[in-house]
């Protein structure tokens, strides 16, 4: 281990990119098995303060390692070959506990691998463990988890953000190099921004659903989470592209995201929506972020006023279709096949009951009973048809802005992050964490947040939205703003 | 007071896919349990639907046979309640964009079939079957079985315009009828391919408006949907005539007990949340799909009865009586074809033929007697190499053995015999030893004569164990006895 | 449109959530403040817009009918029922189903 750390051009292993692992890989400056005994012992000797990990799995990652520094000596060349990752604790890893944050999955060993965790094994990664998370991924903060909240590492009385909070303090923490998250109203976004770290949300249909745990199926998206927009460019070549077992998963060919970074964004027209500056947003906050959009236009792109008037009722839609989907997806934890079912259940009603009452923590019900209630027969019309037809509004909203701009930029949540507690009595406070970044989900865009400032040491994000399978743009326009700037190299460790 | 019954049905027709409609498991029925469930058909979490084209296509054979409407643009959707054989807590199916849309069918009913009455179809949608729940005792707890859970299912819900059980009977053996011809499904009810539910009200004779319905479930057989739909009738009739007021309620039928009784686990006010399922886009069909499935329909159960009707002159009951099943239609063709006597052949199928399958509860495939040998022996009767009642004894031993009638023939001789010379013979042998009839025969005024007659032909057959050419043998008599 | 106790109640029946009586009162406040903010909804009028239940503007692709299963059927399943609460002869097990 200390041969690794020596050797790794005098900087720690653990503030490297994932380019520039590739490259000492390569270099064979140090191997796949140092390196991945170098993260679980960071993990292991710093996760206690932050919590970010469900479970760590050291022999296989080992034995992947291995694998990896065989195929490295074979001359096989892959990007992510040998370098290590973890997975949210939503994507079913098979024979490894799959929680996805909740007492009802606690004991559940999945007998299949996610598309996504596949793919990336395929390409080589290593994965480490599987990251904390909010219960089902219902959540901004990370205080649902059955598994205790993650703490921030830039202040541990902080919240990371959520629901992929566990990702991004693991990332921010520099207990690995790079994490997979997944996105349905902000939950990589969000948590990225928090933690200054780097995440993307792809678009709808860009990377598999497959074997990812689902909340809301037409909002769902997995993506990553890294320390710049160029790690997240390679991560993703090795997570997206269609996959026949999702039906919503688009049958495009993808590009490889890392053509193009280089290229200059003097072409770029960057829209800058007026409703996601109002009064909701932190003022210092709103400093920062149009403080990025100058350095964006120093780059040379223009920026332009947008509008997105309908994007106030982006959370209230939002928090009608995500419930309503999620009760009916959540209805298989009924006890029968799989997963946490109630001690001795006195007939069939009562496992279901309690089987579910005590398997889901508050949170979670309270959003099955929402959508429930939504769906119900004489309120479906007034709540879920309204809210998919408010959906097309804001859809529409992006589609006209998209005429005359490349990409949208704004702040990615209203405030940096907050304490612990602060929001937990109020639902409806915490669900508005996510206004600037729910309605990319209805939409379907992809979306990224980059750090992007400091406020009183807590990091600020900036978000890029992108059309429809235009991750490349918002990609480009990030890897300039990180050559431009060094919020993203900022550390809350050594 | 007279009543009048009217009765809409639910009809779920399994589909003959390979695999199911949302997984790549085999639909074969039969499998050890659970053996035939993968990860989606288990609802493991994070797995995802992918539906099956096949499905479809099945789908829009039917809708093209009913004259319905096939729908461009359909959406799948997820109806939501707990059961232990429904492994995702909710049933994928379709509501608001079914696959097919109104269409209608005729049925014959009355004794000699020829009543036509004409049942509009609401609609036909595609939907998955659920698990099955096994109560056997295990520890007092039931066992799940999911082999079946996710099996393509098309719902055809009719409107309400069947007035007695025996329309009901005709419609249901229509819809058997039309999709085992189009061959989407093997029509096998004893295997639960075909099942039915019942919606049954009763009103005033006279009276436009449809009085309180219940729902039957479990009609698994053209015989207990009868019965059910009878018992309910009475059962609905004697409630109010008593005072009483039918209930809207889920009913089930008891084939032991011949009654239908509320089905109580049901009773709790069900909401089932139905919505657009997120994990499955709409689906559109191509116009040019439609187009080369309408140029793959086979002839379908209407249309032979009529060809049969016009091309082999056969009567419209017995017409309908052939089509009522794809395989006997085909398999009648193939008798007439072979022996060139379609009214014989017919008569054969619908008799013998019939009786023995019965008899032995067979299906047609599964006869001893194939179409060719029938026709071969039916042959045999034209070309007077044995007569109708030779016939029959040939073909018992048919049933019994599988062998041709030919060899049949030989081996046991039954071959007729016209040589006038033998039959001259049996009959000199006959009226030698009838001295006392040949004399009254004599006696007899010529219009008597005749019935005489019948005795010394009966007696030459006899004596020729009943192979003679009975044309021959009253030829010859008629010239001895002159 | 608010929501009362009752309702909160049944639709916990309806999901299959038991919540205790001292914590209704507590959910049906928490799930109203919820269905107020949500309410915002109602203030436009969407009488001319189609609903959207997807971002993805594109149809199903379907799969032919084609059989994909384990060689060994029986390992298969034993896999898949790994985690299975209670099971017996390949069946899972649950409280007696009548019907």
């Amino acid at each position: 281990m200390n041969k690794a750390k020596a050797m790794s051009n005098n900087q720690a292993l653990h503030q490297l990119s994932l380019c520039a692992l590739r490259e000492g890989l390569d270099s064979k400056q140090f191997s796949s098995r140092e390196l991945t005994e170098y993260f679980l012992s960071r993990i292991d000797q710093h996760d206690g303060e932050y919590n970010s990990f469900i479970t760590v799995t050291p022999e296989p990652a080992l034995a992947a390692a291995d694998a990896a520094d065989r195929r490295i000596a074979s001359g096989e060349q892959n990007a992510l070959l040998g370098i290590p990752m973890a997975q949210k604790d939503i994507f079913c890893t098979q024979g490894v506990r799959t929680s996805c944050g909740s007492k009802m999955l606690d004991n559940f060993l999945p007998p299949y691998d996610a598309t996504v965790v596949a793919q990336m094994q395929q390409a080589g990664a290593v994965t480490l463990g599987k990251t904390n998370m909010d219960e089902f991924a219902m959540g901004s903060s990370n205080e649902t988890s059955f598994y205790g909240k993650v703490k921030n590492p830039w202040d541990t009385n902080t919240v990371p953000g959520g629901s992929s909070g566990g990702s991004a303090a693991a990332v921010a923490a520099r207990l690995v190099p790079a994490a997979t998250g997944t996105d349905t109203g902000g939950s990589i976004r969000q948590p990225a921004a928090l933690c200054g770290i780097t995440g993307l949300k792809p678009t709808y249909g860009r990377v598999s659903r497959y074997g990812m745990i689902a909340f809301a199926s037409s909002l769902d998206q997995g993506g990553p989470m890294t320390r710049s927009a160029e790690d997240a460019a390679l991560m993703l070549n090795a997570m997206a592209g269609h996959d026949p077992r999702d039906s919503t998963s688009a049958a495009l060919s993808c590009p490889d995201f890392c053509d193009g970074l280089e290229q200059d964004i003097r072409d770029l027209r960057i829209g800058v929506p007026k409703e996601y500056f109002d009064d909701r947003l932190d003022s210092e906050m709103a400093g920062a972020v149009r403080e990025a959009l100058t350095e964006l236009e120093k780059l040379g792109a223009t920026l332009v006023d947008v509008e997105l008037p309908n994007s106030a009722l982006s959370v209230p839609a939002y928090y009608v279709i995500a419930p309503a989907e999620a009760s009916s997806n959540l209805s298989r934890f009924d006890g029968v096949r799989y997963g946490y079912r109630c001690e001795d259940p006195q007939d069939l009603e009562d496992m279901y009951t309690r089987t579910r009452s005590e398997g889901f923590g508050d949170e979670v019900k309270r959003r099955i009973l929402v959508g429930a209630y939504a769906l119900s027969a004489g309120y479906y019309d007034a709540y879920y048809r309204k809210a998919q037809q408010v959906r097309r509004l804001i859809k529409d909203d992006f589609d006209r802005a998209f005429e005359k701009v490349d990409v949208i930029a704004g702040p990615t949540c209203p405030s940096p992050a907050f304490r612990f507690g602060e929001k937990q009595s109020d639902p409806v406070a915490m669900y508005l964490e996510d206004i600037y970044t729910i309605a990319v989900n209805l939409a379907g865009l992809p979306g990224m947040s980059v750090p992007a400032g400091m406020i009183n040491n807590m990091p600020v994000g900036l978000q890029l939205i992108g059309k429809h399978f235009d991750e490349a743009t918002i990609l480009r326009v990030a890897h300039q703003y990180q050559r431009a700037t060094d919020w993203h190299t900022r550390s809350p460790v050594e | 007071m007279q009543w009048e019954t009217v009765i809409g049905l639910e009809v779920h027709v399994q589909l003959a896919t390979k695999s199911k409609i949302f997984s790549g498991s085999s639909t074969a029925f039969g499998a050890p349990p659970n053996t035939q469930a993968n990860a989606v058909d288990l609802a493991l979490p994070g797995t995802l639907p992918v539906a099956n084209e096949q499905a479809f296509h099945s789908a829009i054979l039917f809708g093209l046979a009913v004259n319905a409407e096939i729908e461009r643009r359909s959406v799948f959707e997820r109806k939501n309640y707990f059961y232990p054989d429904l492994p995702k807590g909710y049933q994928t199916t379709q509501l608001a964009a079914p696959i097919v849309g109104e269409g209608s069918i005729e049925i014959n009913t009355g004794t000699d079939n020829q009543t036509s009455r004409h049942i509009r179809i609401h609609h036909a949608h595609l939907e998955e079957d659920a698990g099955k729940s096994l109560h056997e005792d295990f520890h007092g707890m039931s066992g799940i079985d999911l082999n079946r859970a996710g099996t393509p299912l098309i719902e055809i819900v009719s409107e309400p315009d069947m007035r007695n059980a025996e329309e009901a009977v005709a419609y249901l053996k229509k819809i058997h009828a039309i999709v085992t011809y189009l061959g989407i499904s093997d029509g096998d009810m004893s295997q639960g391919s075909l099942r039915c539910d019942a919606n049954v009200s009763v009103r005033p004779m006279g009276s436009d408006t449809l009085g309180t319905r219940t729902e039957t479930k479990n009609l698994n057989s053209f015989r207990f949907i009868e019965k059910a739909i009878n018992v309910e009738v009475a059962r609905q009739i004697d409630l109010i005539e008593d005072g009483g007021e039918v209930v809207q309620e889920t009913r089930l039928y008891d084939s032991d007990k011949n009654e239908t009784r509320s089905m109580r686990s049901k009773e709790e006010a069900n909401d089932y949340r139905y919505f657009p399922c997120p994990d499955l886009l709409p689906v559109v069909i191509e116009q040019k799909t439609i187009e080369s499935l309408r140029q793959k329909m086979p002839e379908l159960p209407d249309q032979k009865r009529a060809r049969f009707e016009t091309q082999y002159e056969l009567s419209g009951y017995d017409a309908s009586l052939l089509c009522e099943s794809r395989e006997l239609a085909d398999y009648f063709e193939q008798v007439a074809e072979n022996c060139g006597d379609a009214k014989l052949a017919a008569n054969w199928v619908m008799g013998e033929l019939s009786a023995y399958l019965n008899k032995e509860n067979l299906f047609i495939s599964q006869s001893q007697v194939s179409a060719a040998a029938l026709g071969q022996l039916i042959s045999r009767i034209d070309d007077q190499t044995i007569s109708g009642k030779i016939a029959k004894k040939v073909f018992e031993s048919m049933c019994e053995s599988g062998d041709e009638p030919d060899k049949i023939i030989a081996q046991q001789g039954l071959k007729q015999v016209s040589d006038s010379g033998a039959i001259e013979a049996m009959v000199q042998e006959v009226i030698d030893n009838s001295e006392a009839q040949v004399l009254q025969y004599l006696a007899a005024e010529p219009d008597k004569r005749k019935k005489l007659l019948g005795y010394f032909v009966g007696q030459v057959m006899k004596v020729s164990k009943g192979q003679a050419n009975p044309g021959e043998v009253n030829r010859i008599l008629a010239e001895k006895l002159k | 449109m608010s929501i009362s106790r009752e309702e909160i109640a049944t639709t916990a029946r309806l999901a299959r959530i038991r919540l205790r009586d001292d914590e209704i009162d507590d959910v049906t406040s928490r799930i109203a403040s919820i269905l107020d903010m949500v309410d915002q909804m109602q203030a436009i009028d969407t009488s001319a817009v189609e609903p959207m239940s997807n971002s993805l503007d594109a149809a199903q692709v379907l799969r032919s009918d084609k059989v994909d299963e384990p060689g060994d059927k029986i390992a298969a399943r034993e896999a898949l029922m790994a985690g299975a609460p209670a099971q017996q002869d390949g069946l899972f097990l649950v409280p007696k189903v009548i019907e």
